[in-house]
């Protein structure tokens, strides 16, 4: 009896495990032939939050976007310029006045036509401190900002007083300050235009988004998968190439990988590191590895005075001197990250004021000269470096000890160098926030839309958003307020990067690596590559 | 009986609301989540502000909790970051981890208690080693390496089953992970099982049913089994709430969206009113589990009375 039970389980096991495979198998893209109606099966992350254009700050969510909607300017997928999309025109004679014309002949995917009330209302709505949205400081540079979002206490006001509709297509913004190269912000998923019913009801909305992109929303279970269908009536020419994308939430990239592998998703992009070996094996060559608007930097706490004397930045520079880049990004990274020369990324392009080699000597591995410069700045404060990272995400232990045992073995002492994890990432932005962190810690910057302002001016102008070293340089602010006045496109790259020369002659955040995409596909699809912000362009990619 | 169970229903509720207040602390202890909320940029603060106040963290931690307290006796968990409230979650998340529990529950007792009972009466013999060498094997080998092994070879290599779980979750996509989950758990309660069996194959009880002429069968099912199983209905009871709460790295491997998945996401973005929700319910189920088991002892074997 008991062999008999043990026989008979094993023996029902088996078959069910295996009626299971035959009911599974063959799932996913229903149509072949290339005749466009095949679905692509991609990975996916649970987003952070609710899925609305202001409140979308993460990639997951970020997907969603980039397939629901098509906002005034969108960034070209291979080279990240803003191109018009829905805008006509973008008129303006002192940076500061703008006139935009939407194009005719838009709709949202209920039918609803695209106005230019469609992008006021939106861009008010996202500003309004009362609506939580995450990405409200995106409309700080429209008048009336700071009394729709005050920095405290409650909104005084409900809409943005420098926003008019002048016409059924036609709207005039009033920046508060000059802003030559605001049109280019445009393209980021935070200005897209709302449809009436995100207003009217918004928690249907939000569990079922409508937008006036390539795709619409077939079916979402929130936390396991969304089903985007083509849109046939698009009116953009950029229209979905694919039946649609079903995006896939997994638990771990490895699972996903795996999945893979296995035939049973078509486009995973986020091959972990684990698996950046064999990925070549695995896939023969369907792996994507280019670089992304993503830069990896050592930030200071210059509200430390330990940091902050006459000759620290000779210590800084010799710290950056002291990291061997090649090595680490090779070793560690398996080239997925690039050595950093600058402190923007290569994604800009040359017009677009990456300058590859700005940062100069400094950036270039030279133990000898390292050590000189950390003596002749005094040493490092305290007699060691605590480098500070969050152990939660992101294997970020590997690299930074690495970076010390490069430091160490320059400066030829066993303890100049330590890591100092801190447990959740959001304890660590707490301590940034709070101020307590006491050396370096790793900070990273993903850009926002595609110029060298926003590598720059966030990260370096006295109390921005995301200046977490409170690095403060008069000169360093006047040359960006110098640069975004400025009308001539060309000019105002070139003053950026005399601001960029700023921050390199005074160190004031040593750069690491530029990070790039990496992505893997089945033999299933083509087409495939990932934009500069390192999301998959899935409106083009072809299911076989 | 009755008496019993009363006394020990009151006595969770001083183990239930210590066991939310410690969680309760300890989530607050690893940092602000709203700073974890807007990723690596830092959030404008009048933003932050409004956030703590719409989720109640800008309160001091005692209120947060009575507060919290209050509101789970009337059914509402709160809500998650992703604005999702964390009931829906639960449905979500519960259903898929008690299928998951029951697959790894059915191996434990088929499988484990049936390999106790052979090996038990066996002994010292060539299959008593054996699988007391692959209990082992199976206890020293982590659990995260006998999914991975069995996902790439079942799933990728092999091709019999799909190495990742659909949304749907159904049974039959369960059996391996499920398998997975049990193998720790099943060891041991091959083990348990042997030990008692060997040890009460030798009391007067069984000899006298020996010696009255009992059928084989019936001396093994009726009377050593039914003794032997208290060491082993209690492992397997608390075992459920373990399973439950401690799937997250079989969950994890094998993409399901359960219990354990929620719990790793909740504690990644601080997302208190999800981690204390979901633990809240767990440490019910640990509870309820316990007080069954209990109660079984009773039915198993009528000497001992409650009171």
């Amino acid at each position: 009896m008991r062999g008999a039970t043990h026989a008979k389980w094993a023996v029902c096991a088996v078959a069910v495990a295996l009626a299971a495979t035959a009911c599974g198998g063959g799932g996913g893209s229903g149509g072949s032939g290339g005749d466009g109606s095949g679905v692509v099966r991609s990975s996916w992350g649970d987003p952070q939050n609710p899925l609305e254009p202001a409140n979308t700050n993460e990639v997951q969510g970020g997907k969603v976007m980039d397939m629901l909607f098509r906002g005034l300017k969108r960034y070209n997928s291979k080279t990240g310029a803003a191109e018009d999309m829905l805008a006509d025109k973008i008129e303006t004679t002192d940076s500061i006045n703008f006139k935009i014309t939407v194009k005719d002949g838009w709709t949202f995917s209920n039918g609803e036509k695209v106005t230019a009330q469609s992008f006021v209302d939106a861009w008010n709505y996202g500003a309004n401190l009362k609506n939580n949205q995450k990405n409200a400081y995106f409309f700080g540079q429209i008048d009336g900002y700071d009394k729709v979002h005050p920095d405290s206490g409650t909104p005084s006001a409900t809409n943005l007083s420098g926003l008019k509709v002048t016409g059924p297509l036609t709207f005039s913004v009033k920046l508060n300050q000059k802003f030559s190269l605001w049109p280019d912000t445009l393209g980021y998923a935070a200005f897209a235009p709302l449809p009436k019913a995100f207003f009217d009801n918004h928690s249907a909305w939000v569990s079922k988004p409508i937008g006036n992109g390539p795709y619409t929303i077939d079916n979402y279970t929130k936390g396991s998968q969304m089903s985007l269908r083509k849109w046939d009536a698009y009116p953009g020419t950029d229209k979905a190439q694919n039946g649609g994308v079903d995006l896939k939430v997994y638990t771990d990239n490895n699972t996903a990988y795996t999945d893979l592998t296995a035939g049973n998703l078509d486009l995973v992009d986020d091959v972990p590191a684990s698996q950046l070996k064999n990925v070549n094996a695995d896939l023969s060559g369907r792996y994507i590895n280019t670089p992304a608007g993503i830069i990896q930097t050592l930030a200071f706490p210059f509200y430390d005075p330990a940091w902050n004397k006459a000759d620290s930045d000779k210590v800084r520079k010799g710290l950056s001197m002291a990291i061997n880049r090649k090595q680490i990004t090779e070793t560690i990274f398996q080239k997925t990250r690039t050595p950093a020369t600058d402190w923007t990324s290569p994604v800009l392009g040359k017009d677009g004021g990456f300058q590859d080699g700005l940062c100069g000597d400094s950036c270039d591995y030279n133990p000898t000269e390292a050590k000189k410069l950390v003596q002749e700045g005094g040493g490092i404060p305290g007699g060691q470096v605590k480098i500070g990272y969050n152990a939660d995400t992101g294997s970020h232990k590997e690299w930074v000890d690495a970076v010390c045992n490069s430091i160490n073995n320059a400066l030829g002492n066993d303890k100049a160098c330590v890591g100092l994890p801190t447990g959740t990432f959001a304890d660590f932005r707490n301590k940034i926030t709070q101020k307590k962190m006491t050396g370096p810690f790793r900070a990273g910057w993903q850009m926002d839309y595609p110029l060298i302002q926003n590598f720059l001016q966030p990260l370096y102008y006295t109390n921005a958003s995301s200046n977490d070293g409170k690095w403060s340089n008069k000169e360093f602010d006047k040359l960006v307020d110098q640069a975004n006045a400025e009308s001539d496109r060309a000019k105002a790259v070139k003053i950026f990067q005399q601001a960029e020369g700023v921050v390199r002659d005074n160190m004031a955040a040593i750069p690491l690596w530029y990070q790039n995409g990496s992505a893997g596909y089945s033999d299933k699809v083509s087409n495939v590559a990932l934009n500069p912000f390192s999301v998959p362009v899935y409106n083009e990619i072809k299911v076989k | 009986m009755g008496r019993y169970v009363i006394r020990r229903l009151l006595q969770m509720i001083p183990v239930f609301f210590g066991a939310t207040l410690l969680i309760f602390l300890m989530v607050n202890v690893m940092g602000d989540p709203i700073a974890g909320l807007c990723g690596d940029k830092q959030c404008d603060p009048a933003t932050a502000a409004q956030l703590e106040k719409e989720f109640g963290l800008d309160k001091p931690v005692w209120q947060q909790y009575l507060t919290y307290m209050g509101n789970v006796f009337t059914g509402d968990f709160g809500t998650a970051f992703n604005g999702q409230k964390v009931t829906e979650l639960m449905a979500a998340a519960f259903p898929v981890t008690i299928r998951l529990t029951i697959v790894a529950i059915l191996f434990e007792i088929v499988i484990g208690i049936s390999l106790g009972v052979v090996t038990g009466l066996r002994r010292g013999r060539p299959i008593d080693t054996t699988v007391l060498l692959l209990t082992l094997v199976v206890i020293s080998v982590p659990t995260f390496v006998t999914g991975l092994l069995l996902q790439l070879l079942l799933g990728v290599e092999w091709g019999i089953i799909k190495p990742a779980v659909s949304t749907e979750a159904t049974f039959s996509e369960l059996i391996v992970p499920g398998l997975v989950l049990a193998s720790v758990s099943l060891a041991y309660v091959t083990r348990l099982t042997r030990t008692s069996i060997a040890e009460n194959r030798r009391a007067d009880y069984v000899r006298t049913a020996i010696a009255k002429g009992l059928p084989r069968r019936r001396v093994i099912v009726r009377h050593l089994l039914r003794n032997s199983l208290i060491p082993v209905v209690t492992f397997i009871g608390t075992d459920v709430g373990a399973l439950m709460g401690g799937a997250i790295v079989t969950e994890r491997i094998f993409n399901i969206h359960g219990v354990g998945y929620q719990l790793y996401q909740g504690i990644v973005r601080q997302n208190t009113q999800t981690v204390v929700g979901f633990v809240t319910v767990l440490v019910l189920v640990f509870l309820a589990a316990n007080l069954i088991v209990d109660l079984l002892y009773a039915v198993l074997d009528p000497r001992i009375r409650y009171a």
